[in-house]
């Protein structure tokens, strides 16, 4: 455990992405978890005299078309916008694991068949699920995150696949299947362990990935309902002001920004670890 | 290495065409935004939705193929019918028989005159006489349409009916046209050139029209299904006219515009399901009309321009509009909170309002209305739904229990926005039920006289208002910016953009 | 040749399957393309009566058969909206996606592949630390705020072009690409960021295999290394990313195409959705599905003649 501070305490210091990903991150985190105690107002309550106001000392973030103020509905919508982020890339991380090691594991006619599936999910751009999706439940975060979810699911199994096909040969399984350990031990204790180095930078992808494509099915106007808003549904929505009031639309997007930012800086700097 | 020089020639071919590419994108950059004041391109919000006018429905359609197409009568500016294809017509004293005199010498765009053969096809391709169903439901009325001679047609009505003349905006096509739907030929001040799904509506000025000739040549409508970009489109030049800016838009936009400020000509409403509970209750419905504040929303919403309406009925109907009725509920959240009590709510309750998220206005409108219904305690929880969705599930199944939209006027009759609350009209989507209403109602068609029928349409009103037969907000307004290069918009008091009006400026 | 066979009858599945579950999802969605056709003032009677014209009334299955039997004899149908055969409409349409992502793609390869090489050359420099900083800013923006802001500087602000001032090929050929640049950059920049980063590291990883030290040790100079093996192996699984890229590229021109509002395959098939007008939807998702099982299709073959360890026969 010791050797373990020692190292990140290693790195902090000397690798700069590792460095600014913790720094930014917790930032980020820092403003949700604030979120969850305090706000300096409720992210719903107008006030039609301060509409479109730019930044002030009453409103670090200025405030929307509504007169409500934006650093509260940042730090709700940051709230929202990592609930699908991570609602995401969990339903993409463990079905896509299940199914991809299955699949590569056993092989034959499931194989073909799942692949098949896998292969048409792909096929079908997540914008337009999620548009089915919403078509059928309406607008609304849980909705997208299924949605993206789903979508996410392809690359996953994909992935993984590959992984176990790869490891599926190894001494170390040809090993332990003379020794005679069952099948789900064998994937879920011998082989899954081996490639978490590769799930972990995929998770990590895969995380920015579902912040931006959140944002860029907002902007279709799939997104969370009002009168809450997630990140991307507050940036889209800012767009109309961005000559009026032009902080409106930077606050939310530097956050988005650097929510991805923080992420692939640490995922850069575990790429580099020393 | 054979391979290597090949690769090596392949990325000299890429490199090339990238080159090319950029330098006609780059070169000649200037902006070709340079005023021509004989061409204009105008905003709209959504695409047609059929060239065929018969067909067309969205409100968004219409306004733009008013420019094409025109009716026996036509509206004007003021609310009045004039004779367009017609050049007069007379209604029989019984009120069952309207005749019409074609104008003399009308041409169509492609040339042909219109002849009474055109007439006839065109109404009863609507009134469904070969036994299919009319296209519009009013002209199930017409019991026949007769050619008299070469230019005398006459509508045979199966009932009375002295606010006909209303319906007869249906337009008039070439009964020689076998495909309407994708070469729309019409008689109006513009002809059609072209069309491309989700681009632009291509007109252009027809010379042979009968009556006052447009100013502009050549105008296109380009769709601007991005909402967000009007402003951005507008002040780069690549739009010169948007008619739906919104305040908050119109406030970015510099001196190079001209704003008019009218108003939309829509009943916007918390449309409330009158069969669900708890809106069955009479109480209920009153408690939430005390507990908004239809200013307070136009405030929010757009900046506080707006006009209030206090039952189905907008101002620019200048003879039907009630004023007064906008102090039915006068805001009063202690009223509101004893007529829950009363109706068994001493808690409040909480409801769903579904409102179309192609509509900001109605969206922002319905979160307005969400916090100041928190103040007598009901919660109200905001679904955007998509408009297909919409009109399925609200409009057509009922399935809901408030909805915030605008609802327009299709004519200029007071029966387009009443005949809807009578108990059993298909249309009926908010479920309203009341036999004094639906009594009303009839005595007004039925009715000969024009200031006693106005007077019944007016008791329609009254009853809406006094029901609560919804929560009636305001009509909201409509910001047109056009660019100053030209001047002479006119708003009319139906859902139209007469573009033949508008002139080059100097 | 029994590869491509069985690739190719894989190929026909999967499309099947798309189609499939295109159909079944429209079922299940709310929403009656009569409805939308008539609008609010249409009477009960009058959309049932269209919905038995339409043949909206049959069950799934016959609906299917139907449309499946005109697909397969390049009968798309009638747009439900327009009126107008599927097919006219779409290959009017496709020519504006097609040339935006073909521009996007070789925007991506030109800018990405020499910078790639730069960074991975000078690693650890500060060329490379400010390429790979800048890199990371670039994937963290989401796509329609880059066209937002790439609207703002390069339309509002220098006046290249005119935000919203689309014009068709069949107008004017020059001023269609002129337009179409931006939205090109717009889509290629998170590509060009994630190849860039890809191309880098797969280059260093190769660089420190044991095959290319030895060149080194033989003498060879660095460029000749780097060009004729390191590079050669590090493009692989560019490739197959790349041709990922080019797949992506029609689906990502969705967001791209609403922020400048180009009217190309994409906004057809978002209005066509949102309008329930399933011809158009069908046809528009059979194209793009092949697409990109045919480009993954394609990425495999060259997977396998760049990669000659990988045999064709399986």
């Amino acid at each position: 455990m010791n050797s373990y501070k020692k190292a990140i305490h290693k790195n902090f210091k000397e690798n700069t992405f590792f460095r600014w990903g913790c720094i930014i991150t917790v930032l980020i985190l820092l403003l949700v978890v604030v979120g969850l105690f305090w706000m300096p107002y409720e992210p719903t309550a107008m006030n039609a005299a301060e509409k479109l106001k730019g930044i002030s000392l009453r409103h670090p973030m200025g405030t929307d078309n509504m007169g409500r103020d934006v650093l509260s509905r940042v730090m709700y919508g940051s709230r929202i916008t990592l609930l699908i982020a991570a609602g995401t890339v969990a339903i993409g991380t463990v079905a896509g694991t299940i199914i991809g090691a299955l699949t590569g594991y056993f092989g034959g006619m499931l194989d073909e068949i799942i692949m098949r599936i896998i292969d048409a999910l792909f096929a079908f751009p997540s914008i337009l699920l999620a548009l089915v999706i919403v078509s059928i439940f309406g607008i609304g975060w849980i909705q997208l995150l299924l949605a993206l979810g789903i979508a996410f699911v392809p690359s996953f199994a994909r992935i993984v696949r590959g992984e176990v096909l790869r490891c599926r040969n190894m001494d170390y399984v040809e090993n332990a299947r003379l020794q005679g350990v069952s099948d789900f031990r064998m994937i879920f204790v011998h082989i899954l362990p081996n490639i978490r180095g590769v799930l972990m930078s995929s998770i990590l992808i895969g995380f920015n990935n579902a912040v931006l494509a959140e944002a860029g099915l907002s902007y279709l106007g799939i997104g969370s309902q009002p009168p809450y808003a997630s990140l991307g549904k507050m940036l889209s929505d800012a767009q109309q002001y961005m000559f009026g009031n032009p902080s409106y639309v930077l606050c939310p997007g530097i956050v988005i920004v650097l929510m991805v930012l923080g992420f692939s800086f640490l995922g850069e700097g575990i790429s580099r670890w020393k | 290495m054979k391979r290597g020089s090949f690769s090596r020639r392949i990325s000299a071919i890429l490199l090339m065409i990238v080159m090319t590419t950029l330098t006609i994108a780059l070169s000649g950059c200037s902006s070709d935004k340079a005023g021509d004041s004989s061409k204009l391109t105008v905003g709209i919000p959504q695409d047609i939705d059929s060239l065929d006018p018969h067909y067309a429905t969205g409100a968004g359609t219409k306004e733009v193929l008013f420019n094409v197409f025109e009716g026996l009568v036509k509206p004007d500016e003021n609310g009045n019918l004039n004779p367009a294809v017609a050049s007069e017509y007379t209604v029989s004293e019984d009120n069952k028989v309207y005749t019409f005199t074609l104008r003399d010498g009308i041409k169509f765009h492609d040339g042909s005159q219109v002849t009474v053969e055109d007439i006839k096809y065109s109404l009863d391709r609507n009134a469904g006489t070969d036994g299919s169903e009319p296209l519009i439901s009013a002209f199930s009325q017409i019991e026949s349409v007769n050619i008299v001679d070469d230019s005398h047609v006459e509508v045979v009505l199966k009932e009375a009916d002295s606010d006909f003349l209303t319906q007869l905006t249906v337009a008039i096509i070439p009964a020689a046209n076998t495909d309407p739907a994708t070469k729309p030929i019409g008689t109006g001040p513009y002809k059609y050139v072209s069309s491309s799904p989700q681009e632009n509506f291509v007109v252009t000025r027809f010379d042979d029209y009968w009556g006052e000739k447009a100013f502009i040549k050549d105008v296109t409508f380009k769709i601007e299904a991005n909402a967000d970009a009007v402003v951005m489109d507008l002040k780069g030049g690549s739009i010169d006219m948007y008619a739906r800016v919104t305040s908050q838009q119109a406030a970015q936009l510099d001196d190079n515009f001209t704003l008019y400020e009218g108003t939309m000509n829509l009943v916007q409403a918390m449309y409330i399901n009158n069969a669900e509970k708890p809106f069955d209750d009479v109480r209920v419905r009153q408690a939430l009309c005390y507990a908004i504040n239809p200013q307070e929303v136009m405030d929010f919403v757009s900046d506080g321009a707006g006009a209030e309406i206090g039952s189905a009925m907008f101002p620019s109907f200048t003879k039907y509009f009630m004023p007064e009725l906008n102090d039915t509920y006068d805001t009063d959240t202690a009223k509101a909170k004893e007529l829950l009590i009363d109706a068994g709510y001493p808690n409040g309750f909480e409801f769903t309002i579904k409102v179309p998220s192609n509509y900001p206005q109605h969206v922002d409108t319905a979160q307005v209305l969400s916090e100041e219904l928190k103040s007598i305690g009901v919660t109200a929880n905001i679904q955007e739904i998509e408009w297909n969705t919409w009109l399925s599930d609200v409009y057509s199944d009922r399935n809901y229990q408030a909805t915030v939209v605008g609802v327009d006027a299709s004519t200029l009759s007071a029966t387009s926005l009443l005949a809807r609350y009578v108990s059993d009209a298909g249309r009926n989507f908010v479920n309203f039920n009341s036999p004094e209403y639906d009594e009303a109602y009839k005595a007004a068609l039925a009715n000969s006289d024009d200031a006693e029928k106005t007077e019944y349409f007016k008791q329609c009103e009254r009853i809406l208002s006094e029901q609560a037969a919804s929560v009636y907000i305001q009509d909201l307004p409509e910001f047109v910016a056009l660019n100053k290069k030209f001047t002479g918009y006119v708003f009319y008091p139906l859902y139209v953009q007469d573009i033949s009006k508008i002139k080059p400026a100097e | 040749m029994k590869y491509i066979i069985k690739k190719l009858f894989m190929m026909i599945v999967t499309l099947l399957v798309v189609s499939i579950c295109v159909f079944l999802a429209f079922n299940i969605i709310p929403g009656d393309p009569a409805l939308r056709m008539l609008g609010t003032e249409a009477s009960p009677e009058l959309v049932e009566q269209t919905r038995q014209e339409m043949g909206l009334n049959d069950p799934l299955p016959v609906r299917y058969g139907r449309w499946l039997f005109g697909f397969v004899q390049g009968d798309f149908g009638t747009s439900y909206n327009y009126k107008i055969p599927v097919k006219d409409m779409v290959i009017s349409k496709v020519p504006i996606t097609l040339t935006m992502a073909v521009m996007a793609f070789l925007l991506t390869i030109l800018i990405s592949i020499p910078l790639g090489i730069l960074t991975a050359r000078h690693e650890g420099g500060l060329l490379d630390r400010i390429l790979m900083v800048t890199d990371q800013i670039v994937m963290s923006i989401p796509p329609f705020f880059s066209g937002i802001l790439i609207t703002l500087i390069f339309g509002m602000v220098l006046r290249l072009f005119t935000p919203g001032g689309f014009t068709n090929y069949t107008v004017d050929v020059g001023k269609f690409i002129r337009y179409l640049f931006f939205p090109s950059l717009a889509i290629a920049l998170p590509k060009v960021a994630m190849t860039v980063k890809m191309l880098r590291g797969s280059l260093l990883d190769e660089s420190m295999k044991d095959y290319a030290r030895t060149a080194y040790s033989r003498g060879n100079n660095t460029n000749g290394v780097l060009y004729r093996h390191v590079l050669k192996n590090a493009m692989i699984p560019v490739i197959t990313f790349l041709g990922m890229a080019l797949a992506d590229m029609v689906a990502g021109s969705i967001v791209i195409e609403q922020v400048f509002s180009i009217p190309g395959i994409s906004r057809i098939l978002m209005t066509s959705i949102s309008n329930r007008d399933y011809p158009v939807v069908e046809a528009i998702i059979m194209g793009i599905a092949m697409i990109v099982i045919s480009v993954n299709f394609l990425v495999d073959v060259v997977y396998r003649i760049v990669d000659p360890r990988i045999g064709l026969e399986e």
